[in-house]
């Protein structure tokens, strides 16, 4: 019973496809895309620029519709909600980490950490965020704005951010794409680190082979689809 | 490279791909929201002008004391404009042996060129008719007046100098029925041709000769020039505004009202152009910085966005001044009963103006920051969080202030409103940005004591200090330019409404005697009228300035002064100053030694014959000097058809002098027997009947009032429109943060309410400034440039900021409800 309930998937896709028309083209970006991740998994999706990574990665979230297909996230079927519902879902069990970091230039490190939270309208929210600010080592950071912050700090405040609502499942498009090696292995080993700390499950977009072998199992994309 | 055929590229690509969008629209909106308010006022302006031209029954007269020659006449066609021709002097005329003083008008053919003659009716048809044509040849029509002092009959002959005419029609009232105390007497027209055979025509007659002309605007304008050059010092050239100061008054205070608000759309399109440019820089800071890295240089960017912004102002400006004329056209056509006279073919000037205010304002706003672009560093391609320019230094507006400030001189048309508009914009913006800055610093307590929406509300007006600022300030400054117009909207409609009530003055009589005050007194009880004030006068040549002679010739230059120097001035005394005279310059009597005889002038005449405040003058007065000292300047309001006096003086020095006595009084139309008792009781007494002048300055202003609200009414919707225009310059931001909110998991109400809290803070911002500014400006404008009684009115402030609330709130919500449905991997893509 406890087997069965662990080894169900937290995530699922069926024949998911994503088209764009470009002028008069009709170009593929995602065919036919089954996969399922279970909880406690960590999956890399590795792949060449272009090979349609991070389209997958928005579908999987809701942040796109697809063409046709279906994903289902916690056993609901997300593009059956509408746009709110999605979002209520995503702010219930998902996190997010972006290569571009993606923080709100008009909130400061902890505003930002507090956000999720706020949308949700979670009490305590200034207390956990400063501890996550704290365990990702910005302690003396709390009420900086996002342009005082390095790349690699901006990084730190985006995780944190991921983990605050305290996320069934985390999705991390290139997380060291904008960061120097040294600042992109100590963001990568954070995000393993809480990840392990909060049992997360993990997936992982990079073109990094090396990023790739840390995760339990890879999935490759070419040419929008998968190549086991 | 060639820079100029890279700007063209630039620009069709930016165009293309929608970037221009906002400042386009800006530009556009603000052009043809000028262009229509400029061209309508033109064409309003023309046909009120021609309409009030009705009462000189011409555009413009060329009056002389001998015949006017052939030249007059010959160039006057020349120039396209119509001709006809007066000549007026008075004569006896009698009816067996009856005789009475008239003023004979001898017309000829096409007269009235404006206006019509109205003639009674007959038993079959009671209706007045129009004229269609001048009295036949041996035929006279007479005025109401005449008709009964000589008992006469339609076919009746009478006798007019060596012939005899038969009365053939009954004349109500005619155009040129003018207005002063030189003509008063029964009225009668007659053919020109039969003017030699009356033999009146003689050597030392009182004769005016008149030629009229009419025609469109601008060729009468040149024809008034060139006559100019031609006058000999009996002639002179009259038009509307030369004689009816009451009409002048009316007029020129619409025309300011219209040329205000089309200043308004001025200061609304800059707030929306300045908005717009902080967009498009912080758009294309990546374009610059991969253009410097792939090799150009500073001076080529620079090059190629003047060329870049000089064609987009072009293209934009046109494209405004065509919607404007298009807008105006549609306009007209829906207001087509608005004046009695077709609405003539506006000028091309408003679209001149359009071209050139929006060039400027585009330039004025859009280099400093442009040129900005150029110093972006090439590294920006690795980096970027690097070359973020200052948007908002104040240097960046230096240019746009500079330029929005000679705009509002020159469309103010009028050196002393365009400073008063400038002074006060620019101590407007220096206190709102300095109340701003004040007021968002103190709101950052507040923010962590706030909750949810409100947070990110305050959040985005802190970290945006300046730019906050400047937002609040530019919409301020708009929404202030339309509470102005409002409150002197207002105070405009009332004013006129209460100088010219419906029982407004519509007769005057002169040369009352001091014995026939008691038994007038004693007439009016009669008649159940309240009684008038009265008002004394005396009559005097102006004969030394300051011990110097005045010598009527001294000035041949100006035909205006002449004449009053070769009249007599009507001198009075007042102890009170009336209601529609105000101190310009000096003071009253209440504060001045009243041993010494002191004068008080009308400004506007003090100008014309060169005299000011402490000037001695001397007048003579039936054949004794009078001199005294200008201890004051007064502003008079001539548009009230009350009794006023160029000149006057303390009570007891003038008393001694030989006077007479004015008053002007209201008597319903339907009263005819009174004013004939009138006339029999007491027959020298002139009756001066300006009864259809009151009603057609009544018609008119009706008119201009509807203009005016209409402009109005399109200026404030023009400033809403340039408002979702500037709000939605800062929808990059926007849509990134709705991205990022999304994604987080916010709900759209969620994401909603944020917005709404920040734009009501900002609103009400604006709001505060603007009900602030607007008070004081309206005062100023009110009681310094339109000469209005200005009322405090306390509800500016909760209007102003109600609407800066709603208006922000409205225009900001609209203006990103497309950013609530883009789906959020788009944007975060696009921006990542």
């Amino acid at each position: 019973m406890v087997n069965k309930i662990v080894s169900e998937p937290i995530l699922r896709t069926t024949a998911l496809t994503k088209q764009v028309f470009t002028g008069e083209k009709q170009l593929t970006i995602l065919q036919d895309i089954d996969l399922h991740v279970n909880a406690g998994e960590a999956v890399a999706v590795i792949g060449a620029s272009g090979s349609g990574k991070s389209t997958l990665l928005g579908l999987l979230a809701g942040l796109d519709i697809p063409t046709s297909g279906k994903v289902h996230l916690d056993s609901v079927d997300i593009f059956t909600l509408d746009e709110d519902e999605r979002a209520a879902l995503r702010s219930k069990i998902l996190g997010f980490v972006f290569q571009s970091f993606q923080l709100l230039p008009a909130l400061t490190a902890i505003e930002n950490v507090m956000l999720p939270l706020e949308l949700s309208a979670v009490s305590n929210a200034e207390q956990t965020s400063q501890r996550l600010l704290e365990r990702v080592g910005l302690a003396s950071r709390l009420h900086h704005y996002p342009k005082q912050l390095s790349g690699g700090e901006q990084q730190r405040v985006a995780i944190a951010r991921a983990f605050v609502t305290e996320p069934k499942l985390l999705l991390a498009d290139e997380p060291t794409g904008n960061l120097d090696s040294a600042t992109g292995i100590q963001i990568i080993e954070l995000m393993f680190e809480l990840n392990r700390e909060h049992g997360t499950t993990l997936v992982l977009v990079t073109h990094d082979e090396a990023l790739s072998r840390r995760c339990s199992r890879q999935i490759r994309l070419a040419d929008g689809k998968l190549v086991q | 490279m060639n820079f100029f055929k890279l700007s063209f590229l630039m620009l069709r690509r930016d165009w293309r791909a929608g970037e221009l969008n906002v400042l386009v629209l800006a530009l556009v909106i603000a052009v043809s929201g000028m262009t229509t308010v400029g061209f309508f006022a033109d064409r309003v302006e023309m046909a009120l002008s021609r309409e009030s031209n009705q009462l000189l029954g011409a555009d413009l007269l060329v009056i002389s004391s001998h015949p006017l020659g052939a030249h007059y006449t010959e160039q006057a066609r020349q120039f396209g404009l119509a001709v006809s021709a007066v000549t007026k002097f008075p004569s006896m005329i009698s009816n067996g042996e009856a005789n009475q003083l008239v003023d004979i008008r001898a017309v000829a053919d096409g007269y009235p060129l404006r206006g019509n003659v109205y003639l009674a009716g007959t038993r079959a048809s009671p209706e007045y008719r129009i004229a269609s044509k001048i009295p036949e040849s041996g035929t006279i029509w007479v005025d109401e007046k005449l008709m009964i002092r000589l008992s006469l009959r339609k076919g009746d002959m009478i006798d007019i100098g060596a012939t005899q005419l038969k009365v053939d029609e009954l004349v109500m009232r005619e155009p040129d029925h003018s207005v002063g105390f030189m003509n008063m007497g029964p009225r009668v027209l007659i053919n020109a041709a039969d003017l030699p055979a009356t033999g009146l025509i003689q050597q030392g007659s009182r004769i005016t000769y008149r030629i009229l002309v009419a025609g469109e605007a601008r060729e009468i304008e040149s024809y008034r020039h060139w006559a100019e050059t031609q006058l000999t010092a009996a002639e002179r050239i009259e038009g509307i505004r030369d004689a009816r100061p009451e009409i002048k008054a009316a007029l020129e205070r619409a025309e300011k009202f219209l040329s205000l608000a089309a200043l308004a759309s001025v200061v609304l399109a800059a707030a929306a152009i300045a908005l717009a440019v902080r967009r498009f820089t912080l758009r294309h800071l990546d374009g610059c910085a991969i253009m410097r890295s792939l090799g150009a240089s500073q001076g080529g960017l620079s090059l190629m966005y003047l060329y870049y912004f000089i064609s987009l102002g072009v293209i934009a400006s046109i494209i405004g001044c065509v919607l404007g004329f298009g807008t105006q056209e549609v306009l007209s056509i829906w207001l087509a009963d608005l004046t009695e006279t077709p609405l003539p073919w506006p000028s091309i000037f408003p679209a001149i103006h359009g071209l050139l205010v929006g060039m400027v304002l585009l330039l004025g706003f859009a280099l400093p920051p442009i040129l900005n672009l150029r110093s972006v560093p090439a590294l920006r391609v690795l980096r970027r969080d690097l070359g973020m320019p200052n948007t908002h230094s104040l240097s960046g507006y230096l240019l746009g202030l500079a330029a929005l400030s000679s705009l509002f001189i020159w469309k103010a048309e009028n050196l002393q409103l365009g400073l008063y508009l400038v002074g006060g914009f620019i101590a407007a913006i220096v206190i709102f940005g300095t109340l701003g800055w004040l007021l968002v610093k103190s709101l950052s307590g507040l923010r962590h004591q706030a909750g949810g929406a409100w947070r990110y509300g305050l959040a985005n007006i802190q970290r945006r200090t300046i730019s906050s600022i400047v937002q609040a300030v530019a919409l301020g400054l708009g929404l202030m330019a339309v509470l102005v117009l409002t409150l002197i909207q207002d105070d405009l409609m009332e004013d006129w409404q209460t100088k010219l009530p419906h029982d407004a003055p519509n007769h005057f009589l002169v040369s009352i005697q001091q014995d026939q005050l008691q038994p007038l007194e004693a007439f009016f009880s009669r008649y159940d009228i309240d009684q008038p004030s009265v008002y004394p006068m005396v009559r005097g040549r102006l004969t030394q300035i300051n011990g110097k002679d005045v010598v009527a010739e001294d000035y041949s230059y100006d035909a205006h002064a002449e004449r009053h120097i070769r009249r007599e001035f009507n001198l009075s005394w007042t102890a009170e100053l009336s209601e529609d005279n105000q101190i310009v310059q000096g003071t009253w009597w209440d504060n001045v030694d009243s041993e010494q005889a002191a004068f008080s002038f009308e400004e506007g005449i003090a100008r014309t014959i060169g005299v000011k405040l402490g000037d001695e003058l001397t007048y003579d007065i039936a054949g004794r000097p009078f001199t005294a000292k200008i201890t004051n300047l007064r502003h008079v309001d001539w548009d009230t058809f009350s009794v006023n006096f160029f000149v006057l003086t303390q009570p007891g020095f003038l008393e001694d002098y030989p006077a007479s006595y004015v008053t002007s009084f209201y008597v319903p139309p339907i009263e005819t027997d009174m004013m004939h008792e009138l006339v029999r009781e007491f027959p020298n007494i002139l009756v001066v009947d300006v009864a259809v002048v009151v009603i057609q300055v009544q018609h008119m202003i009706d008119q201009v009032s509807k203009a005016i609200e209409f402009v109005f009414l399109f200026t404030l919707l023009a400033g809403f429109v340039v408002l979702y225009a500037a709000i939605a310059s800062t929808q990059d931001e926007r849509i990134y943060e709705a991205a990022i909110f999304r994604t987080l998991g916010a709900r759209r109400d969620q994401l909603t309410r944020a917005w709404a809290a920040e734009f009501v803070i900002l609103g009400g911002l604006a709001g505060l400034f603007a009900s602030a500014g607007a008070t004081v400006m309206g005062y100023a404008i009110g009681r310094y440039v339109l000469h209005l009684d200005y009322t405090f009115n306390p509800w500016i402030w909760l209007t102003g900021i109600l609407a800066g609330v709603i208006g922000i709130l409205l225009a900001g919500m609209m203006g990103t409800r497309a950013t609530l449905s883009s789906p959020p991997l788009l944007t975060l893509r696009k921006i990542g």
